[in-house]
């Protein structure tokens, strides 16, 4: 469960997200909606820890994680641009953080071909970042993070860079993603179609602030 | 092609390229032309110019090796924190590129006078020795790498650096496994601008580590002392080795840099 206790962001004298209260129980679907430059992508960058909030606490399953570092917190975070590691192969990307972890080759191998298999990738595996198509990205970006074993994972519009076609398919591998891993899963997107598809908890910022619209 | 206004312009901007460049053959030519076979085969027969070329060739790598291992964490540290006095820092580490390169040499002479400086000269001494060329060499070279590792991190997205860290980095690891890869040319880019601003060094070399033929005469200081005693035509075969020897290295770097 992700609860977030009047979570407050000001820069240069600036509000951007003010008193968000909010509590996204385990296993749900969230999105996350609002207009451009409200302060979605910040919500997230604090939730991950790359960005440390003016005034607030963040519990994660009760446990107050708002001064620990990004890798101390278990959250797998999928950026906009999906920020692919220039030079490292998808098979290294995927297995960046249980490499990182000490794990054993034999197990890492299993890891990255079992996620790989998952998330259809599995030729791509010896491709660099820059031979694959945005789909390709988008599946390669959400195996990495998922190759950490994270409770939550936090997306930040996925599927932007997707065609109309292609959605659909992405959409489905999301449901398919957050059940088989139960994972909590917060999803911001401007897509009321996208949300609509996969929320089971819809929450809107509005100046700063956050909204639950509904509960799926 | 139609000769528009859009084409006008490309013309003119391409016709100041040229009119540049025709200068700079137009320089090196006059220089080529002054010299003689006789010179060349001087140049290359002389003892003194052979170990300055080898002592040039040696001072700068390890002179750009050392302004690279430095420029790659300062580049690291101004590109991607932001903090207060950053813009007076960023100042600072332009210093050497604006000082006159005979007060480098100065300043270099006068700190080793100093009890920090005799202590240190006691571990390792640099004052009118090899040290002292390359300590010369790096000090201005370093601030040239800096700048170059600055724009290339500058230019590289944060953010996979900041996936990184979810993903059970540290910083220094996110720097290291994620920031350094992709920076590769830039760090060949920098290595390279730092050995040629290193062979071209002459003013603190001279200052600080003197002009003692056999001994710390680097290629520069050839041309210096060549010139003092009137051979005019050795000055100029080394100084067309020196362009020759800068031309191939860096040619050479930038293919190296092409495949990295």
């Amino acid at each position: 469960m992700i609860q977030l206790e009047q979570l407050t962001w000001k820069v240069s004298g600036r509000t951007i997200l003010e008193n968000v209260t909010v509590a996204i129980p385990a296993n749900t679907y969230a999105v996350l909606m609002g207009s451009t430059g409200c302060g979605k992508t910040t919500l997230l960058e604090i939730l991950c820890g790359l960005r440390q909030p003016t005034s607030g606490r963040i519990l994660l399953d009760g446990v107050d994680v708002t001064d620990l570092e990004p890798r101390e917190r278990g959250i797998g975070y999928v950026p906009q641009d999906l920020a692919m590691f220039p030079g490292l192969r998808v098979c290294e990307q995927i297995g960046f953080a249980p490499k990182l972890r000490g794990m054993a080759p034999a197990e890492l191998n299993q890891r990255v071909n079992r996620l790989a298999e998952q998330f259809g990738i599995a030729p791509l595996l010896d491709r660099l970042p820059d031979m694959l198509s945005g789909g390709e990205k988008q599946r390669v970006a959400l195996a990495r993070a998922l190759a950490a074993q994270p409770k939550l994972l936090l997306l930040d519009e996925p599927l932007s860079a997707l065609d109309e076609s292609m959605r659909a398919e992405a959409v489905s591998l999301l449901q398919r993603v957050q059940s088989e891993h139960a994972l909590t899963v917060l999803h911001v997107t401007h897509s009321s179609s996208e949300a609509a598809a996969l929320g089971t908890l819809h929450l809107r910022m509005v100046a700063g602030r956050l909204e639950v619209e509904s509960k799926g | 092609m139609p000769l528009n206004r859009s084409n006008l312009c490309w013309l003119a901007l391409a016709l100041i390229t040229a009119g540049y460049l025709i200068f700079w053959a137009l320089l090196l030519g006059a220089t080529a032309a002054y010299s003689t076979t006789d010179s060349w085969l001087q140049v290359l027969r002389s003892p003194e110019i052979r170990h300055a070329t080898f002592l040039s060739l040696v001072t700068c790598s390890v002179a750009a090796g050392f302004a690279l291992l430095l420029a790659v964490p300062v580049g690291y540290l101004m590109s991607r924190l932001e903090f207060r006095g950053k813009s007076w820092l960023d100042a600072a580490l332009d210093i050497p590129i604006i000082l006159p390169p005979l007060v480098v040499g100065l300043c270099l002479l006068i700190f080793f006078q100093t009890k920090i400086g005799k202590v240190i000269e006691m571990a390792i001494p640099f004052t009118y020795q090899i040290s002292g060329v390359v300590l010369a060499q790096f000090v201005v070279a370093a601030a040239f790498a800096i700048r170059t590792m600055r724009g290339t991190f500058q230019h590289l997205s944060a953010r996979p650096e900041d996936v990184a860290l979810t993903l059970g980095c540290t910083r220094f690891q996110a720097m290291w496994h994620v920031a350094l890869p992709a920076a590769r040319r830039g760090m060949v880019a920098a290595f390279c601008i730092a050995w040629a601003r290193s062979l071209g060094e002459f003013g603190p070399i001279l200052v600080f580590a003197g002009a003692t033929r056999l001994k710390t005469e680097v290629l520069p200081t050839t041309v210096w002392l060549e010139l003092s005693v009137g051979n005019l035509e050795a000055a100029v075969a080394v100084s067309l080795f020196m362009v020759l020897l800068a031309v191939l290295v860096l040619v050479a770097v930038r293919a190296t840099g092409e495949k990295v």
